[in-house]
């Protein structure tokens, strides 16, 4: 099977933001970039299928020379390629979708799976635009996937409110991958050694201006520390008595 | 300039969100002064539209087929797409849930719109609309305005007011559907709805959440019953979904649920920053710690430094006091 993931490179979920000089985007120095934790997820699941199944596993990642970084952490998990769609101005997700979907338009490619969502943005939207730029069936937020590579089939669950619902479609489509979809593989040093000889493509995409423009980022109003009511159960009557007349939640 | 809010709805009855949507249209509108309908998609949905003249739509198209009955990413999108085109809808508003985050990102690639994700506030101002969300798990906002001629919203559930149910009922008008087989080359085909009697995590009103001090899985019992008197929804912090102590869809945090309920209770959890990313713009933020130090206490209104064993079976016993549940 041809197989894609596509994977972007985020802050550490520890970052304490700062918002940058030019109060649009946040100050870049000192922060600590990784794989997108749910990119693992979507990883995991395609290498999965090449054990399974045999093929070859492309990553694609659209963004500055640093994003060869995480194309490298997925080549040490597994998988044979990747490619940097190589741009300084990565828009919104529209315009993310747009470069990926231009570079995966003739590229075959059976299943392409996403993570469900950045942890930067957190628009949860691209691997489902990208489906639609190609024309392709999609399902989000998936927890359990089975393929069948001969009957061309998948039969996936996502995650809803409060439940699953079940997606079928046929080969080819998009995944976006949730938590819980599987374990991510630790990458071995073999793994690791090995991805430093594997290849990564650098392609240059088209310009896709972005189509939603930030006036201005902060922080939101910092909370205060509250009121520490007690130390021990005794502490109990004045809470029910805040929730009651000050929070007014009960 | 006209106005369309996405009615989510299952099996013949509208998500809280889906009114929550459809006052965030009407007050658009009345901001921009534009006009605000509403698109209502599923089957039998024809006679639950006029439901949301209430929230102040006047105007429902409704989408009804049985092939409709369960979301189909592919048919609902076009759906949603051709009604935008065809009654020339610029501003779309859907909820930010799982259904709304999938269709909205699927029109938004069909119609050439900037998509603004997840806002916590819209304003109409000047003929144009400002968007506020939070990015970086909540650790920063931003503003932001959609440049494209067709624009998409997605609303974060629970923040928007619904108003309060009056006005007229809306009329409806049936779209005519023009659907082929290909277009539902992806449909889900079963629902299976998990934990009945309390509510889910991204629409509850009130969650207990409990973390890895309080030992083991069986000890959650205990913010089960703090639940169900609060008539609250039950989370958990990752260490305890890693622990294999709860499912991974009771996570609250940056790779778990992002919430805001009016009241978020934490028993035993000491606060990472991964943690307070998801549940920091909660209304209400009550710790119980037995670590006066935990970070948790730093966003926390109300703090008992106690040990949970012997303050959640308190609390529980008065709060069914003071809700005369006991
Ligand atoms: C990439 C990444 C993503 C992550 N995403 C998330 C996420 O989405 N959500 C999340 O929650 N975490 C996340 N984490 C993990 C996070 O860093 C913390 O490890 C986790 O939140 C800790 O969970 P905890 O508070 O339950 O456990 P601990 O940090 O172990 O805290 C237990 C607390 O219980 C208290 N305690 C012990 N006994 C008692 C008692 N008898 N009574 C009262 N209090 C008691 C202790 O004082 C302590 O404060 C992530 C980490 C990484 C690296
Ligand atoms: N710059 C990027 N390059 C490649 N893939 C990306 C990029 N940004 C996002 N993605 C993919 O799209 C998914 C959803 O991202 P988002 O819609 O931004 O929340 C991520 O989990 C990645 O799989």
């Amino acid at each position: 099977m041809k197989l894609f993931v596509c994977v972007n490179q985020v802050p550490d979920t520890e970052t304490r933001v700062k918002v940058g000089q030019d109060g649009k985007t946040i100050d870049r120095s000192e922060i600590n970039l990784i794989l997108n934790p749910y990119d693992e997820f979507a990883v995991e699941a395609a290498l999965q299928l090449k054990d399974k199944n045999g093929g070859e596993v492309t990553y694609v990642s659209v963004g500055r020379d640093s994003n060869k970084e995480v194309l490298r952490k997925a080549l040490a998990m597994g998988g044979d390629k990747g490619i940097l769609v190589k741009t300084d101005s990565v828009g919104d997700s529209y315009s993310v979708a747009s470069m990926i979907a231009s570079a995966l338009k003739d590229s075959g490619a059976d299943m392409i799976f996403f993570g469900k969502q950045s942890i930067d943005y957190d628009d949860s939207a691209i691997g489902t635009m990208v489906a639609e730029m190609l024309g392709l069936p999609s399902a989000s937020v998936v927890v359990k996937l089975d393929v069948d590579e001969g009957a061309k089939k998948v039969v996936c669950e996502r995650e809803i409110e409060g439940g699953k619902e079940t997606v079928e479609m046929t080969i080819p489509c998009v995944i976006t991958a949730q938590k819980g979809l599987n374990e991510p593989r630790y990458p071995s040093l073999k793994g690791i050694m090995a991805a430093k000889s594997k290849p990564i493509q650098e392609v240059t995409p088209s310009a896709v201006d972005s189509l939603v423009e930030v006036t201005e980022m902060r922080k939101p109003p910092a909370k205060q520390a509250g009121k520490i009511l007690g130390t021990d159960k005794t502490a109990v009557p004045e809470l029910v008595r805040l929730l009651h007349e000050e929070a007014k939640v009960i | 300039m006209k106005i369309l809010a996405f009615a989510e709805q299952h099996d013949g009855k509208f998500k809280k969100v889906a009114f929550e949507v459809a006052h965030a249209a009407a007050q658009l509108a009345g901001q921009l002064g534009a006009e605000a309908v509403a698109v209502v998609i599923g089957k039998g949905v024809e006679k639950i539209a006029p439901e949301l003249g209430g929230y102040g739509i006047q105007k429902v198209y409704a989408a009804d087929d049985d092939r409709l009955a369960l979301y189909s990413s592919t048919a609902y999108g076009k759906v949603l797409a051709n009604a935008a085109e065809s009654l020339s809808l610029d501003v779309i508003l859907l909820p930010a849930s799982a259904m709304g985050k999938d269709l909205g990102a699927r029109v938004a690639a069909k119609l050439k719109a900037g998509l603004a994700a997840d806002c916590i506030a819209l304003r109409g101002e000047g003929g144009s609309i400002l968007a506020t969300r939070p990015v970086y798990a909540g650790k920063a906002l931003i503003d932001l305005k959609v440049n494209s001629p067709k624009k998409v919203f997605t609303l974060r559930p629970n923040v928007f007011s619904p108003g309060s149910a009056n006005g007229l009922p809306a009329s409806v008008e049936k779209l005519s559907l023009n659907l082929q087989d290909s277009d539902f080359s992806s449909k889900v085909t079963a629902v299976s709805i998990a934990k009945a009697g309390r509510p889910d995590l991204t629409e509850a009103d009130i969650i207990v959440s409990g973390g890895r001090g309080l030992g083991a899985p069986e000890n959650f019992k205990m913010i089960e019953e703090l639940a169900d008197v609060f008539g609250a929804a039950v989370g958990a912090s990752r260490a305890v979904v890693d622990a294999g102590w709860r499912p991974h869809d009771d996570q609250v945090g940056q790779t778990g649920k992002t919430v805001s309920p009016s009241l978020y209770v934490a028993v035993a959890i000491s606060g990472a920053i991964q943690h307070l990313a998801g549940m920091s713009s909660s209304k209400y933020i009550v710790a119980i710690n037995k670590d006066k130090d935990a970070p948790i206490f730093q966003i926390a209104d109300y703090g008992i430094v106690g040990d949970a064993f012997e303050v959640v079976p308190e609390l529980t016993a008065q709060m069914k006091k003071a809700l005369g549940k006991d």
